[in-house]
């Protein structure tokens, strides 16, 4: 599971905790995710699921606790933060591609604009990207004229084209009419069998089986409980986690 | 109809430095409008309040005080001076009025626009590393002038118009004030009042017919 060798964490919490007002939306949370893991989080609505995952590309500020990313704190703003943030790569459930650039511009704008890569290199590397999430043919169409299936295999290709160390999906695949989520699906778990290091908020069953090492389950802005995909399905441990599962298994 | 004749050539110059304030008014309005704009939607809140109070101030003076501050106060009291030629510098004074006035409304509608860009997309651009001016210029902007281009149309118009109160701020050549000056000697005459609407008309009309058109032209489809 580890790259380069390097066994160090890449992403560390430390005692994170989160107040929207009085709500107490991440409640002491302690996590880690190794270099190469793929890890799902799964948890009822209102949990803090997408918090926890904006936390880590500082998208929201935490009250207090620490985050570390690649063995550093996260910057609190200015050049660092969006230096850390090329590193780790955001798909959200509504997609929020760039809806007057076109496919190929809304992969390029991060490489060019804030690597500095040569647009001709830019172009080349998004068009690999956009064959590798089956969406070449579409490069010069806008956002709007593609299918929602579509539109987020090109946000992962916007996320990958940045190299990421890592990528945070939220809910990717929620947003979709059934017969697209298979698609995201697919192109995800290819990602993760060429070895990214991946936070998934999913409900999808299949794919935690297929794809992940690790199953957070999160309620109430806790980390409940976490174990191997295989474990969590079928041995959870704790009544908050077999009560949410029997919800989600009986649709 | 022998009038307007007899006295087209001064009215038709007087016009022309309507025509300029324009020029000057669109240009520099919409340059100071998205700076505005800039200030009013960033991270930091001095600017944010710097912008707001700006445009709250502005909005609600009548465009005559606005004038008449640049020339009595910025100019005559703290010195401002564009130019030697008094003329050219009563043009440049009430240009700048107008900009600074203008500007607010600027600000306001695209506002309005940058309030139409879906907030996720403020996110997915901050999420690759853009920082906030680069997502401003590059995805939020864009869209906001697109969706805001026939009501900044309609701000144009009004700014045209009201070049005519330039007096307020000391210049003495604009049309309104030339046929002014006209009627004290010959009296009031229709053919003058409709030959200067329609020449204003035929500034205004093309810019909503204009912005009218682009704005169907580059919609942005969600
Ligand atoms: N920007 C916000 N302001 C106030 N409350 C928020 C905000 N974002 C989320 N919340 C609240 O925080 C809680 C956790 O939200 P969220 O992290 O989105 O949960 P999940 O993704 O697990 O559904 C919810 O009760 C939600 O209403
Ligand atoms: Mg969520």
């Amino acid at each position: 599971m580890t790259e380069n060798g390097d066994a160090t964490p890449l992403v560390q919490l430390e005692n994170v905790n989160k107040h929207f007002g009085a709500l107490h939306v991440l409640k002491n949370i302690n996590l880690t995710v190794s270099r190469g893991e793929v890890l799902v989080v799964i948890g009822p609505s209102g949990g803090g699921k997408s918090t926890l995952c904006r936390a880590i590309n500082r998208l929201e500020t935490i009250d207090d606790g620490k985050i570390i990313f690649d063995g550093q704190v996260l910057p609190a703003e200015g050049k660092a933060l969006a230096r850390l943030r090329s590193e780790v790569g955001m798909v959200f459930q509504s997609f929020n591609l760039f809806a007057h650039k076109t496919i190929r511009e809304n992969v390029t704008l991060g490489p060019t604009k804030v690597r500095g890569v040569a647009k001709d290199a830019a172009d080349k590397r998004a068009m690999e990207l956009l064959e590798r999430v089956g969406i070449a043919a579409q490069a010069d169409k806008y956002p709007a004229q593609l299918s929602g299936g579509q539109q987020q295999r090109v946000a992962i290709a916007r996320a990958l084209a940045m190299d990421p160390k890592m990528i945070l999906f939220d809910e990717p695949t929620s947003a979709l009419d059934p017969e697209m989520v298979q698609e995201v699906l697919d192109v995800m778990i290819g990602l993760a069998r060429d070895g990214m290091t991946m936070m998934v908020v999913t409900h999808e069953m299949g794919f935690a089986r297929r794809a992940a090492n690790r199953v957070v389950f999160m309620a109430d802005g806790q980390i409940v409980e976490e174990n191997t995909p295989d474990e969590f399905f079928t041995n959870a441990q704790t009544d908050r986690a077999r009560d949410f599962l029997s919800k989600i298994l009986t649709h | 109809m022998d009038e307007l004749i007899k006295y087209a050539p001064e009215l038709a110059l007087g016009f022309w430095e309507n025509v300029k304030l324009s020029l000057v008014g669109v240009v520099a309005s919409l340059i100071l409008g998205t700076i505005l704009v800039a200030m009013r939607v960033s991270p930091t809140p001095v600017l944010r309040a710097a912008g707001t109070v700006y445009v709250n101030v502005i909005r609600n003076t009548p465009l005559t005080l606005v004038l008449a501050f640049s020339a009595l106060g910025l100019s005559d009291q703290l010195g401002l001076v564009f130019s030697e030629m008094p003329t050219t510098n009563s043009f440049w004074i009430v240009a700048m009025g107008l900009s600074a006035y203008t500007s607010a409304f600027v600000c306001e509608a695209l506002r309005a626009g940058v309030n139409t860009v879906p907030l996720g997309q403020a996110e997915a651009a901050r999420a690759i590393g853009l920082t906030f001016i680069q997502s401003l210029t590059m995805i939020i902007l864009p869209q906001a002038f697109r969706a805001v281009i026939a009501p900044l149309g309609s701000v144009m118009i009004a700014m045209i118009k009201n070049t005519t109160v330039a007096t307020a701020g000391g210049f003495l050549l604009d049309a309104a004030a030339t046929m002014k000056e006209v009627f004290d000697t010959t009296g009031a005459s229709i053919p003058i009042f409709l030959g200067l609407v329609v020449a204003f008309m035929a500034l205004t009309l093309p810019i909503g017919f204009l912005t009218g058109w682009l704005a169907r032209r580059l919609a942005v489809v969600r």
